[in-house]
């Protein structure tokens, strides 16, 4: 596991980022958090392309910069890759001639090499495009191609998807699900797309103001609602993993923890593993298994704590075998139905927020 | 001497005669002589009241002028040849072609030490590096200048060593910021408190005689008439002569 | 009749040697006022538009000074070469590309800032170092800007005359160049010779002007 120590400062005129951090980089790191708030420049500075940031960033004993010992490794030197939200391809160059650039000045690897990256991503056919004549979601395909080819210890993405529509994005997401695992990879990615967030990202790094908020697993970092304002708008939820079982009428058939939800129209091939975001308003809780409702996802749930959060609203956060859910409630309810914690409730799911665009 | 003044009597006379002429008279001087053709202006000015507009330039660029209509009254060139041209071509009245001044050739460094050593040796001095010229075949000064080189048999060997300013002017500029260490210019150009000059003997060139003429377009205007008639009196001969020139008698 | 064709081959010649040096020097410069945040920048910019401002013949002649054997610049060729800068190609050359400077820097600069920081950046998370970013990166990005830089720093060159009538001593053969043969030819009336250089000096220029041309359509159109 890479360890990436950040102890870092930058005074611009209307903006201070500061952060003192080491984050564990495994998988996909998600660095989020609401517009403004520093990502994309804590991004750049990691890469070295903020020159007037101060401090020290080191990955693993590599120091990239130090203030004090006066050592600054420019970009180039910097084991990084970069994907960059507009793109950022050669307009001088063919797309293999882009893809090229990079694996001539990258590192030596027999895993990375160009047929197999443009075969990873399905670059074949754009080879001798011209980058100009490619699509939105084509270009950042092969935008991480030519960063992957670096072969870098360390993948940057500053939000690659925004610019793309949800058609696009669930082109390209399983892509870069793969990075890490298929190439060993780490990423950290810059998004203030919570679905994005939601199903990627293993760690979340919650950057709110130039500082960070919250460094922790993504499930756990979703769910406390003491961070949904500084994350900008975002409803308090959970985050449920579960796997696809089945496809039947248009509805698909999600095992989380042992019990089915079942959502309607998606394509998840049978046997893969996804997040379900469920926001805590969408849930109501039954004391008794409730007979005679269109509701179809029931799960029963045990609770864990109650806390009073509004004048008139509760959060009831239930532990479902193992994983969590949370469940806006009145007041006034949690009174009448005596709800305490330890108690055995039912959690009834009017929807279940399975972004389409990420599915496809 | 006495046609001229035989002709300008006629003319005015003819003037007189003529429906009331301008009262201003527009000249073209060639750029070497416009200092002290400034001077006798002034002095013309006052003695007679008429109003006189100066144009200078360089000799061949007057004459292109000329030939294209410009409308000047009196031209004085640096030179003999154009203002016969313009005679020939019956753009200037032939009778009227009189020798204003006449040009003495100097030697002249910006260095006096230089002069004062080796005077006219100084043209013998291989170490030398530059000797600055006006064109000869533009200016009259530059043909003087290598007639005289010719004359004491130097040509050959100053001829990789010599640059050359499309005027004296300009010569002037390339000897007065040192670069070129000797000049060939004109005594007009030199004064007293900078550098050295030292005459060469007119035998060894053709005399540099600065040529005046009435032109078609001026031969009714009185005020023309007088100025080029007033070239010639003592009174002009002394300013002329004050300005380096020497004048034909 | 006699046509000396020489003083169009120093004009070439002047005009070539000129661009070369312009480049050189005008590229760096170019670069770093596209790209610095320096407060001096803007007085930099001023200094290098200067020539355009000043007459040539008052160029030339301060240009005399500071180049002949007394001046700072002429004094320290004499030392290294013992030969004078004035009156010579070489202080000729020097002399054109003062004179020619902007013409040079500014369309580079323009390109440049065309370019922007984007596609360096992207370069440089590439592995590639500043100078590999500016040879395989900035520079085809910035075509349009050396072409326009060589053709005005060349047409520039050939057609100048004040400077050159000072600095270069219009010796037959070695600074004499075409602008001032043509100028004495119509001085001394000798129209049909005027006629013939001039017809050859426009003839050549056309040509290197086409070919520079036709190479920037061969070059694909960038979209910056």
């Amino acid at each position: 596991m890479t360890v990436l120590s950040l102890r870092v400062d930058l005074r611009l005129d209307d903006f201070a980022l500061n952060v003192a951090e080491d984050l564990d980089l495994q998988n996909i790191t998600a660095l989020f958090g609401p517009s403004g708030a520093g990502k994309t420049t804590l991004l750049r500075i990691i890469a070295g392309l903020e020159v007037r940031a101060t401090g020290r960033v080191m990955l693993d004993d590599v120091i990239w910069q130090d203030r004090e010992r006066k050592q600054f490794v420019p970009t180039h030197s910097r084991s990084v890759g970069y994907v960059f939200q507009d793109g950022r391809l050669f307009s001088h160059l063919s797309v293999e001639k882009n893809l090229l650039f990079s694996a001539q000045r990258a590192s030596n690897s027999d895993a990375l090499t160009l047929e197999n990256v443009a075969a990873a991503l399905d670059l074949g056919a754009l080879l001798q495009r011209d980058p100009a004549s490619l699509s939105g979601g084509e270009q950042q395909r092969v935008a991480i191609g030519r960063a992957l080819l670096r072969n870098p210890a360390l993948m940057l993405m500053d939000e690659p998807l925004s610019a793309l529509d949800g058609k696009r994005k669930a082109e390209i997401i399983p892509y870069i699900e793969r990075l890490p695992h298929e190439f060993g990879i780490p990423v950290l990615y810059v998004t203030h797309n919570v679905d994005e967030v939601t199903r990627l990202a293993t760690r979340i790094v919650l950057l709110a103001n130039g500082k960070v908020a919250a460094n922790g697993d993504a499930i756990e970092v979703l769910e406390r609602i003491d961070l949904m304002p500084l994350a900008g708008y975002l409803q308090p939820g959970a985050v449920l993993e579960a796997r696809a079982t089945e496809h039947r009428h248009g509805m698909t058939t999600l095992v989380a923890a042992g019990q089915s939800l079942y959502v309607p129209g998606t394509a998840i091939a049978l046997g893969s593993n996804t997040r379900l975001r469920i926001q805590a308003r969408d849930v109501a809780l039954a004391t008794q298994q409730p007979q005679g409702l269109s509701i179809r996802n029931i799960l029963q749930a045990r609770i864990l704590s109650i806390d009073i959060v509004e004048e008139i609203f509760a959060e009831v956060l239930l532990d479902v075998g193992g994983q969590h859910l949370r469940a806006r409630v009145t007041r006034e309810a949690v009174d009448d139905l005596q709800l305490a914690n330890g108690q055995e409730v039912y959690a009834l799911i009017k929807s279940v927020a399975i972004d389409r665009g990420l599915l496809a | 001497m006495r046609l001229l003044q035989t002709s300008l009597l006629i003319l005015t006379g003819l003037t007189v005669a003529a429906p009331s002429s301008a009262e201003s008279v527009a000249v073209a001087v060639a750029a070497n002589f416009r200092a002290p053709m400034q001077t006798l202006v002034e002095h013309f000015e006052t003695e007679t009241g008429y109003d006189v507009k100066l144009i200078s330039g360089s000799t061949g660029g007057l004459y292109a002028q000329i030939v294209n209509g410009a409308p000047y009254d009196l031209f004085i060139a640096a030179d003999t040849r154009r203002p016969a041209l313009l005679a020939t071509a019956g753009l200037g009245l032939e009778q009227t072609q009189a020798t204003i001044a006449i040009g003495q050739l100097v030697l002249w460094s910006v260095d006096a030490d230089l002069i004062a050593a080796q005077e006219l040796g100084a043209l013998r001095d291989q170490s030398i590096r530059f000797l600055a010229i006006a064109n000869p075949d533009l200016a009259p000064y530059g043909a003087a200048a290598r007639q005289a080189l010719m004359a004491m048999n130097l040509w050959e060997q100053w001829v990789s060593r010599i640059v050359y300013g499309e005027n004296i002017a300009q010569a002037y500029a390339m000897a007065a910021t040192g670069n070129a260490e000797l000049a060939l210019i004109a005594r007009s150009q030199v004064s007293a408190d900078a550098g050295a000059y030292l005459l060469i003997p007119p035998e060894f060139h053709e005399p540099i005689r600065q040529d005046a003429i009435l032109l078609e377009r001026g031969a009714a205007n009185a005020a023309a008439v007088a100025l080029l008639q007033f070239l010639s009196t003592p009174n002009a001969a002394a300013v002329i002569l004050d300005f380096g020139y020497l004048v034909s008698n | 009749m006699e046509i000396d064709l020489g003083p169009i081959w120093i004009s070439l010649k002047l005009a070539s040697v000129t661009v070369i040096v312009l480049l050189l020097l005008g590229t760096p410069l170019a670069w770093w006022l596209a790209f610095t945040r320096s407060r001096s920048r803007a007085v930099i910019e001023a200094l290098v538009a200067l020539p355009l401002v000043l007459p040539p013949t008052v160029l030339g002649f301060y240009l005399l000074i500071l180049l002949g054997p007394a001046g700072p610049i002429g004094r320290f060729w004499v030392e290294i070469t013992g030969t004078t800068l004035t009156f010579s190609f070489s202080g000729l050359v020097i002399a054109s590309v003062i004179y020619s400077f902007p013409f040079a820097v500014q369309p580079l600069q323009t390109a440049f800032e065309g370019i922007g920081r984007s596609p360096l950046e992207a370069a440089a998370t590439l592995g590639a170092s500043p100078l590999d970013t500016f040879v395989r990166v900035a520079s085809p990005l910035a075509l349009r800007g050396y072409v326009s830089a060589i053709v005005l720093g060349f047409a520039h060159t050939l057609g100048e005359f004040g400077v050159v009538l000072m600095v270069g001593g219009n010796i037959p053969g070695v600074t004499k160049v075409v602008s001032i043969a043509i100028y004495e030819q119509v001085e001394t009336l000798s129209y049909s010779q005027a006629h013939y250089l001039s017809a050859g000096l426009l003839t050549f220029s056309f040509v290197v002007l086409l070919s520079v041309y036709v190479f920037n359509r061969r070059i694909p159109i960038t979209r910056l």
